[in-house]
C-alpha cells in the first residue's frame, strides 16, 4: 500500500501554498511515496521511553536587556519589496500586498 | 614570479605582510584565474570586483600606515550564497530570491570584514543549500576541477570547487547534513563543520535552524583553521550560539600531533555500498594515524544507520516551516499580481515558480510529517532517533577521543545520475549526518585517490561538542604524513584546467 496517494500529494501543495502543476504532481507522487516509505525505518528503532532531542543545545530561553538601538530604516527595509509591473510594490512607507480577504468577506 | 593563486592562506597573509605583494595584486591574481577557469567550473554566482579590490586597496592602505594586519589580512575569500552580505545580490540558489540584495551583513560577514579578509563574490549551491551534487541551483551545476563531467558535491559544491581550482585559498560553506564536508571529499580538499553553535547563524538564510552550521574550506588544514578563529565565537545577535571560548583550533593544527591520541573506527559506517576503493584509502590513512601514534579501536555507534531517515525527516519539518517566510509579500519574487488575484493565489503562483522541484518535495515531505495523524509515527520518532545517535556518542566519547569514518561512500558521481533518484542522491550524506543530528564538531580531510578511478577520498574525523580542536589534531597530522608521502599535496595531482 502506498504511503501517500497523488490525492494527498495534491492537498499537502495546497497547504504549502504550492500551485503544482498536474505533470510535477504525478512526477512528485511517486517519489514522495517511495521516500516516506524509506523514512518510516525509523519506527523500527524508537521506543516509548526515550525523550524526544528537538535541538542539540541544551538551551531554554536566552534573554537580553530591552533597549533601544540601531535599526533598519523604513526606506531600508522597503528595499527589496517584490517588483510588479516593473516597480516595487510599495506605497505610503509600506509594503503594498494583493487583497487579503474574499470578495465575499 | 610566483603563482599567487598556487599560495596557501598563511602564506599569503605573510606575503602581504612582509610588503612582499600587495592585497591587490592578490585579488586581482584571483579574478583573473576565475575569467580563466570558471565558465568551465561555474563556482560563482557573483563576483564583487568593485567591492573585493576596495577592500584588498584598505588592506595595502593599512600596511603603508603601519598599523598591525591579522593572520589573514588581504586573502581573499568565497563566500556560499547562503549568507547575507550587504547589498550584494543573495539568492541561495534560488529564483525565489533573484536579485535581492540584503540591507544588513551576517555576522559571518562582518568578521571577516573586521579581519580584512578579501570576499571575491558569492559561490554556487543546491537551492536553499538542499542537494549533495549543487545540480539543484536554478542557475546551473557547479563542475568537478578534478572531472568536468562530475559533481563537485553539496551543497556547498560551488565553495569546494572555488578552493579545488585556485580560485580562491579559502570559502564559507554551510552544513545542515554534510554540506561543508561532502564537497570537501570529493573535490580534495578541506571542510570543517564545527560544533553546532560555535559560529553564527545570524544572516544565514535558515534551511533546518537545529542541524544549520557555518564552518571554514580551505587546501590546507592550518588555513582552514585560521578562518576557523575569524568566524567562531560568541554572537548575541543568535541565541543558539555558544558563549565559550572558542577551541584551540590554531595551536591544534600547528601541533599536528595524534601521539596517544585514541581514534575510533565506527563500524557500522563501512561495507555494504561503500566504493572499495574510497573503504582502501580510508584503511590507510587510518594505518598512517597508527604510525603517527594514535590508538586505534573499532567502536559500535548501532543507531548511525538510522540517521538517514531521522534526517530526512528532521531537516524537511524545520525547512516546511522555515521556507513559508517566501511568501511573495516582503522581498524576491511576486508572481500574478494582476490586481485581482489574492495575496494566497500570488502566494501560491510565486512559490510553484520560484522553488525548484527539490525544495518542492523537501517542503511536501516536512508538511506531511508534521500533519496531524503522522507527527508521532514520523517527525516525533526522528527525535526520538536523535537522542539515540546522541547517546552513541557519548558512548563512543567515553572510550575514544575522536571517531573516523570515510566521509562519503563513493567518490564523486557524474552529473545526472542521481538527479531522478532522490534517495540515492541522500545516500551521499550517510557518514556525515550523526554530527549534525547531535551538533557535535566534524571534518573531511583529503586521504588520497581512489584507485579505481583516480578521484579523491575524504577522511571523516568527528569528535566531541565543543572539541573542534581535536579534528585539526588528526587533520594536520595525516596531512604532514600524507604530503611527505606523495611527495606533494594531494591537489597538485588534478588536471590542469
Amino acid at each position: 500500500m502506498p504511503a501517500i496517494s497523488r490525492d494527498e500529494v495534491a492537498h499537502l501543495a495546497r497547504l504549502a501554498r504550492i500551485d503544482l502543476s498536474d505533470d510535477e504532481l504525478n512526477h512528485l507522487a511517486p517519489q514522495l511515496d517511495v521516500i516516506l516509505q524509506s523514512v518510516a525505518q525509523v519506527s523500527e528503532v524508537a521506543a516509548q521511553d526515550i525523550p524526544p532531542t528537538s535541538h542539540p543545545l541544551p538551551l531554554t530561553n536566552v534573554f537580553r536587556q530591552d533597549e533601544i538601538r540601531p535599526c533598519l530604516s523604513a526606506e531600508e527595509a522597503l528595499a527589496g519589496a517584490p517588483i510588479v509591473d516593473g516597480a516595487q510594490a510599495v506605497e505610503d512607507e509600506r509594503f503594498r500586498v494583493p487583497r487579503i480577504l474574499g470578495e465575499e468577506a | 614570479m610566483t603563482d599567487l593563486t598556487k599560495l596557501t592562506a598563511a602564506e599569503t597573509a605573510r606575503l602581504i605582510r612582509d610588503g612582499e605583494v600587495s592585497a591587490v595584486d592578490v585579488a586581482q591574481a584571483h579574478f583573473d584565474r576565475i575569467a580563466k577557469v570558471d565558465d568551465r567550473i561555474h563556482a560563482f554566482l557573483h563576483l564583487d570586483t568593485e567591492g573585493a579590490l576596495g577592500a584588498a586597496r584598505r588592506v595595502d592602505e593599512k600596511r603603508a600606515a603601519g598599523e598591525e594586519l591579522g593572520p589573514l589580512a588581504g586573502v581573499p575569500l568565497a563566500l556560499k550564497d547562503v549568507l547575507a552580505m550587504k547589498d550584494v545580490p543573495t539568492t541561495c540558489g534560488s529564483k525565489i530570491l533573484e536579485g535581492w540584495r540584503p540591507p544588513y551583513d551576517a555576522t559571518v560577514v562582518q568578521r571577516l570584514r573586521d579581519a580584512d579578509l578579501v570576499i571575491l563574490g558569492k559561490t554556487n549551491m543546491d537551492e536553499f543549500a538542499m542537494g549533495s551534487s549543487t545540480e539543484n541551483s536554478a542557475y546551473g551545476p557547479t563542475r568537478n576541477p578534478w572531472d568536468t563531467d562530475r559533481i563537485p558535491g553539496g551543497s556547498g559544491g560551488g565553495s569546494a570547487a572555488s578552493v579545488a581550482a585556485y580560485q580562491a585559498p579559502l570559502a564559507i560553506g554551510t552544513d545542515t547534513g554534510g554540506s561543508i564536508r561532502q564537497p570537501a571529499a570529493v573535490t580534495g580538499t578541506v571542510g570543517v563543520k564545527p560544533t553546532y553553535g560555535g559560529v553564527s547563524r545570524y544572516g544565514l538564510v535558515a534551511f533546518s535552524s537545529s542541524l544549520d552550521q557555518v564552518g571554514p574550506c580551505a587546501r590546507t588544514v592550518l588555513d582552514a583553521a585560521l578562518l576557523h578563529s575569524v568566524i567562531a565565537g560568541h554572537d548575541p545577535f543568535d541565541s543558539t550560539s555558544i558563549d565559550q571560548p572558542v577551541p584551540p583550533v590554531v595551536e591544534a593544527a600547528r601541533a599536528a600531533d595524534v601521539r596517544g591520541l585514541r581514534v575510533g573506527v565506527v563500524k557500522e559506517l563501512g561495507g555494504e555500498g561503500f566504493q572499495p576503493g574510497v573503504e582502501q584509502r580510508f584503511n590507510e590513512a587510518v594505518a598512517l594515524l597508527t604510525e603517527l601514534g594514535a590508538e586505534v579501536v573499532e567502536v559500535s555507534c548501532p543507531h548511525f544507520v538510522y540517521g538517514l531517515p531521522a534526517y530526512y525527516l528532521i531537516a524537511p519539518s524545520e525547512c516546511s516551516s522555515n521556507l513559508a517566510r517566501f511568501d511573495a509579500m516582503r522581498y524576491g519574487l511576486r508572481v500574478g499580481d494582476d490586481g485581482i488575484r489574492s495575496a494566497e493565489e500570488v502566494m501560491s503562483l510565486t512559490r510553484e515558480a520560484g522553488f525548484g522541484a527539490e525544495v518542492k518535495r523537501r517542503i511536501m515531505i516536512g508538511a506531511y510529517a508534521l500533519s496531524s495523524g503522522y507527527y508521532e509515527a514520523y517527525y516525533g520518532q526522528a527525535q526520538k532517533v536523535r537522542t539515540l545517535i546522541t547517546r552513541d556518542f557519548a558512548r563512543a566519547f567515553e572510550q575514544v577521543d575522536v571517531l573516523v569514518s570515510p566521509t562519503t561512500p563513493t567518490t564523486a558521481f557524474r552529473i545526472g545520475e542521481r538527479v531522478d533518484d532522490p534517495l540515492a542522491m541522500y545516500k551521499a550524506d550517510l557518514c556525515t549526518i550523526p554530527s549534525n543530528l547531535a551538533g557535535n564538531a566534524s571534518a573531511s580531510f583529503p586521504c588520497g585517490l581512489s584507485p579505481d578511478d583516480g578521484l579523491p577520498v575524504g577522511l571523516h574525523v568527528m569528535a566531541p561538542v565543543m572539541a573542534d580542536d581535536r579534528l585539526y589534531r588528526v587533520g594536520a597530522a595525516l596531512e604532514a604524513a600524507s604530503v611527505q608521502r606523495w611527495g606533494h599535496p594531494l591537489l597538485e595531482e588534478a588536471p590542469e584546467l
